[in-house]
């Protein structure tokens, strides 16, 4: 599986990894993964991800949404130097909470 | 799966020169529920092959007329991309024989005497290949049509766009371009024209996704950028506008990077905003400097119209300098272990570069040795500075008639605080002196004062700017940061324009008025000051009087006051 969840034990809060690239071919499984879940607090850990392309940028925009857009809790975790390069020019930094 | 398929009947020819073995063969094969074509010999074989198309053949090896090694060359070679499997019928044994039959296009071989059973598995055996065959070509095909379709789609889509999108000034002569011809579909988008004061806005964008979906948010931007150029808008009222509609229609997870830039000749100066795209770089020709045109904001189509941050940022340019931006296919460009190609390698072509105009080539070259091939998803496009009379805006088209231009009249507005903060007023007004068909031939001169004039009364008057900070280049970047500071914090004054049109003889007169609430400034000392236009700063003024009539200050400058004047029209 490339993309793992784990839902915390007080299921407050719900952790997606990531393994390898991050592009369109993730779209469903990526989806799948929050879809049908009481979203509080997400967190999106990308240590396992090499690559991210602007598609999953709008997979991260629609994540966002369905998490309540500006008042979501949506934490971006672990990326590479290469990922965190991508996040930092398209400034999603300022929708995502991103270390 | 194919196993538990019940065997579908199949025609098969044997050919076999002893007559007792063809019968004997037949029999079995048909027993076995197939239908049965014989043939002689090698000749009848193919004979019977070309006419009746059997699905398989039983081949002898050694026939007279024919041996059974030709027969399979000639039927392959009828069948063509069919798979028509062959098994040879053989008494021979020694392995140099039988690989002869696989070489001569058998597929199989089976040795007499014949063993029904296993006749029958291989039979099913190959009757599976035969089939597994037919299915990949039929596929084939069928994505062979679906792509034909496509490209059809986007042959005609490409056209219609080209249509919108080059209704622009990319052939400009300080533009250099490079982009696929299809580029369009890999969601990249470039759009440059000309401000009614002969200013160049610039748009290169870049769509998130592939195909259609990349594309079809092309047109409505394109539509905006041109629409709202041509009509004097700033970048940022354009911005906020194609923001605005890309978030209204596209979906959540659609948006589009892009990068705006806004080139005013006379003022010598660069506004630019980035939303997303790599960094641009503006290039000192004199210095040799390259200054990075960073990503500040989201890209557009993400934030909603009331959090969406329009601020751009003004650098100062030399004649001859030049504004070089590009698409994430160049450093997202990756190599055979996903290395990517990354800003520091661009750099490096950059310092290594002696001919600015071979810039682009040599950028290609460096992504083609570093993927060992070309990609065809890299936009590049560079923007120089030229002397103001270097270029030539088109002239505008106008639809009416001219019979209901109106003559003698005069308006006068107040702009306070809360408007001035983020209204641009000069495209209404221009857009109501262009009513005056006697204005029209003069009206790039007429929207360079009355932006000058606004600009001069907000930026000087109301916000109480000391225009001497542009002198270099930190300064002028610090002149625009306090001039969206104040701006932001702006609670009260006011720019006030008059406008008066007269009739003139023939022809007319327009005389425009324009107040600001601020502390003024030493007219005479100003005036004293050449007109040249070489200075950072203070080129304003000497603009107004260059392009106008009997331009004067009154009231500690506070109060300007400009004319146009026409003839009668022919």
């Amino acid at each position: 599986m490339s993309v793992v969840t784990e839902v915390s034990p007080d299921g407050q809060k719900l952790t997606i990894s990531i393994r390898g690239r991050f592009d369109f071919a993730k779209h469903q499984e990526f989806r799948e993964s929050y879809e049908h879940k009481q979203l509080s607090a997400v967190v999106v850990d990308l240590k396992d991800a090499t690559y991210l392309d602007s598609s999953a940028l709008g997979m991260l925009l629609l994540l966002r949404d369905h998490a309540g857009g500006d008042d979501s809790d949506i934490r971006v975790v672990n990326s590479s130097s290469d990922v965190k390069k991508i996040l930092a020019i398209s400034n999603f930094d300022k929708l995502f909470d991103i270390s | 799966m194919t196993n538990v398929q019940p065997l579908e009947p199949l025609t098969i020819l044997i050919a076999e020169d002893s007559a007792a073995d063809r019968m004997l063969l037949s029999s079995i094969v048909r027993r076995q529920g197939h239908e049965v074509l014989t043939a002689a010999n090698g000749a009848e074989a193919v004979e019977a092959f070309r006419f009746q198309r059997p699905q398989l053949v039983l081949m002898d090896a050694m026939m007279p007329v024919m041996d059974g090694f030709e027969a399979a060359r000639q039927i392959k070679a009828l069948a063509g991309e069919t798979l028509v499997p062959i098994i040879f019928l053989t008494s021979l044994t020694e392995s140099e024989a039988l690989a002869r039959c696989l070489e001569a296009g058998g597929d199989d071989f089976l040795a007499k005497p014949y063993n029904q059973v296993i006749l029958a598995a291989k039979i099913k055996a190959m009757d599976r290949l035969r089939r597994l065959q037919a299915t990949v070509l039929e596929q084939r095909d069928q994505i062979a049509r679906h792509h034909d379709y496509l490209l059809n789609e986007q042959r005609v889509a490409k056209a219609v766009f080209d249509k919108v999108a080059h209704s622009g000034c990319l052939n400009a002569p300080n533009i250099r371009y490079l982009q696929s011809p299809y580029a369009l579909f890999n969601g990249d988008l470039l759009l440059a024209a000309f401000t009614p004061a002969g200013d160049m806005h610039v748009l290169l964008g870049d769509f998130t996704g592939h195909g259609l979906p990349a594309a079809v948010g092309a047109m409505p931007l394109a539509e905006v950028f041109y629409g709202m150029t041509a009509k004097g808008y700033g970048l940022s009222e354009t911005l906020r506008e194609m923001n605005a509609k890309l978030k209204r229609i596209l979906p959540v997870d659609m948006f589009c990077c892009a990068t705006l830039l806004c080139l005013s000749f006379q003022r010598r100066s660069v506004e630019v905003w980035n939303g997303g795209m790599p960094d641009g770089y503006l290039h000192s020709i004199a210095s040799g400097e390259r200054t990075p045109l960073t990503a500040r904001h989201l890209p557009l189509g993400v934030l909603s119209p009331q959090t969406f941050d329009d601020r751009t940022e003004v650098f100062p340019m030399a004649v001859g300098d030049r504004v070089f931006l590009l698409s994430d296919g160049v450093i997202d460009t990756c190599d055979a272990n996903e290395q990517l190609f990354g800003v520091e390698r661009l750099q490096r072509v950059f310092a290594a570069n002696r001919r600015p105009d071979q810039l682009f080539e040599e950028i290609e070259q460096a992504l083609r040795d570093f993927r060992g091939e070309a990609r065809d998803d890299v936009s590049m496009v560079e923007v120089s500075l030229l002397e103001a009379a270097q270029l030539s805006p088109p002239a505008l088209v106008y639809s009416d008639s001219g019979q209901s231009c109106p003559l003698d009249w005069s308006v006068s507005f107040e702009f306070r605080a809360a408007t001035l903060k983020r209204f641009n007023p000069l495209p209404y007004l221009l857009q109501l002196l262009l009513e005056v068909h006697g204005l029209r031939a003069q009206s790039g001169a007429l929207y360079s004062v009355l932006a000058e004039l606004y600009s001069n009364a907000l930026e000087h008057g109301v916000l109480g700017l000391d225009s001497s900070l542009k002198r270099d280049a930190s300064g002028f970047t610090r002149y625009y940061q306090q001039r969206n500071a104040r701006l932001d914090e702006l609670q009260d004054g006011y720019v006030r324009v008059h406008l008066q049109v007269a009739p003139k003889g023939e022809g007319g007169c327009l005389t425009i008025r324009v107040e600001d609430s601020g502390k003024g400034f030493d007219v005479d000392r100003v005036m004293a000051r050449p007109l040249d236009g070489a200075r950072l700063s203070g080129r304003g003024v000497s603009l107004i009087r260059q392009l106008s009539r009997n331009a004067n200050w009154s009231d500690d400058g506070r109060s300007a006051r400009v004319e146009f004047f026409w003839e009668a029209l022919a």
